[in-house]
């Protein structure tokens, strides 16, 4: 540590919009559109002003064997920083300083032959990401058994499964070892395993002193691999800092700029509902019944929470009760809850309150469907409620596994584990 | 591991900023990735004799075919004359060179392009891909070469100590296909219609090159116009290097090999500047 890895000075990086726009001219164009410019003298204003800054003065240092994570929307300008830093594209202005060799795992099976073999593939993709002939001979077995193709190995990878195919080229992306490794989203590729063997990969590069940068819309990967985040929004950087504070605060940005936390209705005349009951007001709040504050006190998989629903009682002596019906992402209900009471309400406004406990919920988002019941049984209106919360997962993962765990419900069990004696299994059964 | 005997050492230091002067031509870095240049060479050449039926023969039948073509046509129909020499041979001395320049024009020119996978995923000098593309048809000239030879023998005529220069020849070639495929290339990735203004840019060419006639029937004032184009020093070195007939004129090579070298450096220098946005227009 200490060593300077990458130093980044106001790097900045424009686009021609209108050149992204229209991506191939033609020469017959071309003399078109200048033989229209010499006619018109002004053919050529406004042209210039249609640019895009991808990044702007963007500027930070990275030390040898840093791990660090790069966050942020699509279109931020995460992927053009990691093409300037690997040199496919040059900046704008601005500098940077790259202390020694940069792999990166965004290249997987790129100049890839479908004619060739494996083996010749081999050869042909270590040349083209910078290995020496006798690095590549040197571990070829190691790449060939990485990369499990076995007596594929000298059919042309045309023949191969998507699956080989990409194996064979993280393979020999893996095996460069460089002194700084660039990751972009190596979690929007391949199965479970594939990903996790990225990701083992990044965890030894670190461990062996390689520097590495690793872009990912993973929070929970980025969480727990990287000790610094860089949070880069509309080509700046927002925030850099220790990964959990800067991811907290990436998410619940990202959810306060989404989210309605609340649902609410001034008058009873436009709000939702009949002649029986309309709704006035539908909110999330803390279980003590403060309100949430995204940054600085987010609803996580642990905080318990409640959720309360005001609504006018139009008909004297009615029994009225809610039930929510709790809708994750993926558009599955999670569970249904409701208060079914025999008891007469008086008209007027009402407020029920349901308690959720904390260690519950999965992550993500949910949204839930506000259902009016009367008489126990028959629904006499349904609401659709617009209010959604995200539940944040920022627990730190031990294992190997990063992605969103599945199911619904993500309770926190308890679990005994007994030592049965040497001859359990032989003697007692 | 060499990792941890490198660590000891300083690290290499890039320097990534917008580049400034028109000249930086950096060819240190070309010579340092030469290892990828002679994968990417063997990749073409692998995948080109793998992908035909016939695989070598090809590049054997095409010249030949062309050669028949010409004799009948220009040598027996149209009489040219041939410098004493028996067309067929006198045509396929020229059509080694240009069956080459053809190819590697062609491959060259739409190279970039088609690399467009590694130009926008991969750093390396962008030089080694239409240099790659100008080299690997090389291997197809040796085995017309092996035609030649053939032929030559078949109408009885020996070779001379003049082959020994061919090699320089073959270097000029080279450069011609490359200083040109340079300009083509990338003003593609731009433009795309270069790709088709090439095809018919190639056939323009070699009318105004000694292919099917001898150099001796251009009227001798427009010869300095005339060796204003390259390959006319490319074909007549190949034919003087195989045939020994007609040293070639002194003053037209220079003139050739001069437009080379000013086409080969603007070439450089154009595809350096446009290189910066390859993987941006891509």
């Amino acid at each position: 540590m200490g060593d300077v890895a990458i130093r980044a000075e106001k790097l900045s990086k424009r686009y021609n919009i209108a050149k992204l726009k229209k991506r191939h001219t033609t020469l017959s164009e071309l003399i078109a559109e200048t033989l229209k410019s010499v006619l018109h003298q002004n053919g050529r204003s406004g042209k210039s002003s249609e640019t895009f800054m991808a990044l702007t003065d963007v500027s930070f240092e990275i030390g040898q064997g840093e791990v660090v994570g790069i966050i942020g929307q699509n279109g931020a300008g995460k992927s053009t920083l990691l093409k300037i830093l690997s040199r496919i594209t040059e900046p704008t202005c601005g500098r940077a300083e790259v202390y020694g060799r940069v792999g990166s795992l965004l290249e997987v099976g790129t100049g890839f032959h479908p004619e060739l073999t494996g083996r010749e593939n081999i050869y042909l993709n270590g040349a083209i990401i910078g290995m020496k002939k006798e690095q590549i001979s040197s571990r070829f077995d190691e790449i060939v058994d990485f990369a499990e193709i076995g007596k594929f190995l000298d059919v042309p990878v045309k023949r191969y499964s998507s699956g080989m195919y990409v194996r064979l080229g993280f393979a020999v992306a893996a095996h460069l070892e460089p002194e700084i490794l660039l990751v972009d989203e190596v979690l929007a590729v391949g199965d479970a395993a594939f990903q996790k063997k990225c990701l083992d990969k990044i965890r030894n590069a670190s461990k062996n002193g390689q520097t590495v940068i690793f872009i990912s819309h993973n929070m929970i990967a980025v969480n727990s691999l990287c000790k610094r985040v860089i949070w880069v929004k509309s080509g700046e950087i927002v925030e850099d800092g220790p990964s959990a504070d800067v991811v907290r605060k990436y998410l619940t940005k990202s959810v306060q700029d989404r989210d309605l936390s609340e649902e609410v209705w001034d008058s009873a005349a436009e709000a939702p509902g009949n002649d029986m009951v309309r709704l006035r007001r539908v909110i999330v709040k803390h279980q003590d019944g403060r309100l949430f504050d995204p940054l600085s006190d987010p609803l996580t998989m642990q905080t318990p929470f409640r959720v309360e629903v005001e609504y006018w009682n139009l008909v004297p002596a009615a029994q009225l009760h809610i039930t929510l019906h709790l809708y994750n992402a993926e558009q599955i209900i999670a569970f249904t809850t409701g208060n079914i009471t025999t008891a007469a309400m008086p008209s007027g406004l009402l407020r029920s309150v349901c308690y959720f406990p904390g260690d519950l919920l999965n992550s993500g988002s949910h949204r839930f469907v506000v259902m009016v019941v009367k008489d126990t049984n028959c629904v006499i209106y349904s609401h659709e409620s617009r209010v959604a919360f995200d539940i944040l997962d920022v627990r730190e993962r031990h294992g190997s596994w990063y992605g969103k765990e599945p199911g619904v419900v993500q309770p926190v069990l308890e679990w005994t584990t007994e030592y049965l004696g040497e001859d359990g299994a032989r003697g007692q059964f | 591991m060499e990792l941890a005997a490198e660590t000891g050492f300083k690290k290499p230091c890039t320097v990534i900023q917008p580049r400034k002067g028109m000249f930086q031509l950096d060819l240190i870095s070309v010579w340092r990735h030469r290892e990828m240049l002679y994968f990417l060479v063997w990749r073409d050449v692998i995948v080109r004799y793998k992908q035909t039926v016939i695989g070598a023969a090809w590049v054997i039948v095409q010249p030949t075919i062309t050669m028949i073509i010409f004799t009948l046509i220009f040598g027996k129909m149209a009489r040219i004359p041939s410098d004493g020499i028996p067309y067929p041979v006198f045509a396929f001395s020229a059509l080694l060179p240009w069956s080459y320049f053809s190819q590697a024009l062609t491959r060259s020119s739409s190279s970039v392009v088609n690399s467009s996978n590694l130009v926008t995923k991969i750093y390396f000098p962008r030089l080694l891909i239409p240099l790659a593309a100008s080299i690997a048809p090389v291997v197809d000239l040796f085995f017309s070469f092996i035609v030649l030879l053939a032929l030559m023998a078949w109408f009885k005529i020996a070779p001379t100590w003049g082959l020994l220069a061919l090699p320089l020849f073959l270097g000029l070639a080279i450069m011609t296909a490359l200083s040109v495929g340079l300009w083509a290339s990338a003003l593609n990735v731009k433009y795309r219609d270069v790709g088709s203004i090439i095809p018919f840019l190639i056939q323009v060419w070699m009318y105004a090159s000694p292919v099917a006639y001898p150099v001796s029937m251009v009227p001798e004032k427009w010869k300095l116009l005339y060796s204003l184009n390259p390959m006319v020093a490319v074909i007549e070195g190949f034919r003087w290097a195989f045939l020994g007939k007609g040293s070639p004129d002194l003053t037209m090579m220079a003139v050739s090999t001069a437009v080379v070298m000013l086409l080969l450096f603007g070439g450089i220098v154009y595809f350096k500047r446009m290189e910066q946005t390859f993987a941006d227009d891509i």
